[in-house]
């Protein structure tokens, strides 16, 4: 027993990781609970207090209506993100080790972009001046150049383009994990390539599917700069809101109230999609 | 009847060959095994016939159909891999009815096949647990009975019993053999363990860096090997360096002149080198040295219970002898002994 607990690590070691989270993490977190109850100094700023007034401007249709737009826009853009990222992810991993590489390091590069560079990228690739309209043109496809941007595909282009490169990060290690072997074995059983994608790979990869399903939902929620640079005004989703209302409505209660919010929805959909994942395994 | 007919199969991966020429006609419902050194291109030729790889050169025509460029999945082959590749995510039962399923086969056809197969493999009742749930030997039966749910024109195996510890392989070498006796499916099975192909073969290939080097019943091979690496590859041999006569009467060895008689096989030139190959149980001891006697040393000897092998120096040749206890000679290590090789069962290869 005493030469295992020589071997393991220490426990103490997880007091360190622990302190930081506390501290950077829970401390805010706490402080943002309390603001959101805090209340508005008209005017000024706030002073703390136990006043229910910004939840109740929660609730109203106009904040409803953004959160359903902020949840439908979010999952749109995973949904898309998870359905070309898989694909990728199979033929990606059929490549030599050499391009691999290649197209991994690449999305890395991409990573490193920010979400501003990203919107003025796709916002001037999307224009109507300097656009992909111009290049229609000139193939002939239509007659004169168009404006794509703001609009709703503009944002998912954009809020697809943020969480393409995590969704294949988080998938190629469970594609790679695959024994080749298994789809050699439904090809040698009579299924086509198609149908391997359907009845090996896909239900075989169904955890690592649903948790990057997950990440670009929560990745994609806190975008607030894409919604405005690439969306018209209906697309603001509700960090949009929040930061309007804590940097240039000064309303940090309602702004918190909005997060608090924010965060219990994201909750309550990854729920719902474990849920819904997980059903299968719950009901043997 | 040829069920299976290759054609000058031949396998380039750029400017290696992997296999290279391989001609064999194989008869409906034979078993076949495809016997080598691993990286000799066996598993390569057998990823060939499955259609998995496309071949560099040559046809293979199955019952009499040319089908070297069918797609893998309309070839109507069965397989076993070597890792099993049975589905996790599917029962035992979804994963035998795989390739019904993926037929548009009804449900309760399905079903019944299932069950047909379960007790074919002696697994019955045990549909409904998942892979994870089986030992080493369930999971080999049920990837056997996965890949004859179809009825397959050829069922192929590759080295399926090279994970299971020594006691269960040969227990399931015999109910595989068994069962492709009692079904009559075309069986070709890829191993490197030469007593798994005496054991289940009807023909054996022996392959050797990418060519074919002997075709045959495993037991004429044993007897009757084409060249010194068929003789040391199929079970254990003796090999001495040799003269062969100008007439081809007799071998010398260790200067000592063996005469040969009319069952011994000679396939070298006469009045050329020669390999001389002589099975352990053919090696005969006596304990004076007699005049056609060749003179050795015992050096070790090995008491196995159902055996006895002996370990004998004779100058510039180690060889080994095997005997049944009861003929265990009366000899301790270090004593001189003469050796004799049975009339009839000595081979004279090419060097």
């Amino acid at each position: 027993m005493s030469s295992n607990s020589l071997h393991a690590t220490p426990g103490w070691l997880a007091l360190l990781p622990a302190a930081v989270l506390a501290v950077l993490f829970l401390v805010p977190f706490g402080i943002m609970v309390g603001v959101s109850f805090a209340h508005r100094a008209p005017g000024g700023f706030f002073e703390p207090g136990f006043d229910l007034t910004s939840y109740a401007r929660v609730f109203t249709p106009f904040v409803g209506r953004v959160i359903v737009t902020s949840v439908t826009l979010s999952a749109a853009a995973a949904t898309i993100c998870v359905a070309l990222a898989f694909p990728f992810v199979v033929f990606l991993t059929q490549l030599g080790r050499a391009a691999q590489t290649v197209i991994l390091v690449f999305l890395l590069a991409v990573l490193s972009l920010s979400e501003v560079i990203i919107g003025f990228s796709i916002s001037t690739l999307l224009s109507q001046t300097a656009g992909i309209g111009n290049l229609l043109v000139w193939l002939g496809v239509i007659d004169a150049p168009q404006a794509y941007t703001p609009s709703l595909f503009a944002l998912l282009v954009g809020l697809c383009y943020l969480g393409f490169p995590y969704t294949v990060l988080v998938l190629y290690p469970p594609v790679a994990r695959i024994d080749p072997e298994l789809p050699e074995a439904a090809r040698v059983m009579g299924a086509s390539p198609v149908r391997i994608f359907f009845t090996v790979l896909l239900p075989m990869l169904r955890k690592p599917l649903i948790g990057a399903l997950i990440l670009v939902f929560v990745f994609t929620l806190g975008a607030f700069l894409l919604p405005q640079v690439l969306g018209r005004p209906v697309h603001w989703t509700l960090s949009v809101h929040i930061t309007d209302q804590a940097i240039f409505q000064s309303n940090m209660p309602f702004a918190a109230a909005m997060a608090v919010i924010l965060l219990l929805v994201s909750l309550a959909m990854i729920g719902v999609t474990l849920l819904l994942g997980g059903r299968e395994r719950g009901a043997r | 009847m040829t069920t299976l007919s290759l054609d000058g199969l031949g396998k380039r991966f750029g400017s290696f060959t992997a296999l290279a020429d391989v001609t064999a006609d194989i008869p409906s419902g034979a078993f076949v095994c495809l016997l080598g050194p691993s990286g000799c291109g066996k598993t390569t030729l057998l990823r060939l016939i499955a259609g998995l790889e496309p071949p560099s050169d040559g046809r293979l025509l199955v019952g009499g159909t040319d089908q070297t460029h069918t797609p893998t999945h309309r070839r109507d082959f069965g397989m076993v891999f070597q890792s099993l590749a049975l589905f996790p995510h599917l029962s035992v039962a979804e994963n035998i009815a795989y390739p019904l399923t993926i037929r548009n086969v009804p449900r309760a056809r399905r079903r019944q096949r299932t069950e047909e197969l379960l007790e074919l493999v002696r697994l019955p009742g045990m549909g409904a647990r998942r892979i994870h749930q089986l030992s080493g030997g369930q999971r080999q039966r049920v990837a056997i009975a996965r890949g004859l749910a179809i009825d397959p024109s050829v069922f192929l195996l590759d080295e399926p019993l090279s994970a299971l510890d020594a006691n269960l392989r040969e227990h399931m070498q015999v109910e595989l053999r068994e069962l492709q006796q009692r079904l009559g499916v075309t069986t070709i099975l890829v191993t490197h363990d030469q007593k798994e192909a005496l054991t289940m073969a009807d023909i054996v290939i022996v392959i050797k860096d990418g060519r074919v080097q002997q075709i045959g019943p495993p037991m004429e091979v044993y007897r009757n090997p084409a060249n010194a690496f068929v003789a040391g590859f199929i079970g254990t041999s003796n090999l001495l360096a040799c003269r062969l006569s100008a007439q081809g009467q007799h071998v010398t060895v260790a200067e000592r002149e063996i005469a040969l008689t009319p069952g011994d096989v000679v396939q070298a030139q006469p009045g050329g080198a020669a390999v001389l190959s002589i099975r352990p149980e053919d090696v005969e001891l006596s304990p004076s040295v007699g005049d056609s006697d060749l003179p050795a040393t015992v050096t070790f000897i090995r008491d196995l219970g159902e055996s006895v092998q002996v370990s004998l120096d004779c100058g510039d040749h180690t060889l080994v002898a095997t005997m049944p206890p009861r003929a265990r000679p009366d000899a301790q290590v270090g004593a001189q002994v003469g050796l004799q090789f049975a009339s009839g069962r000595r081979v004279v290869l090419a060097p």
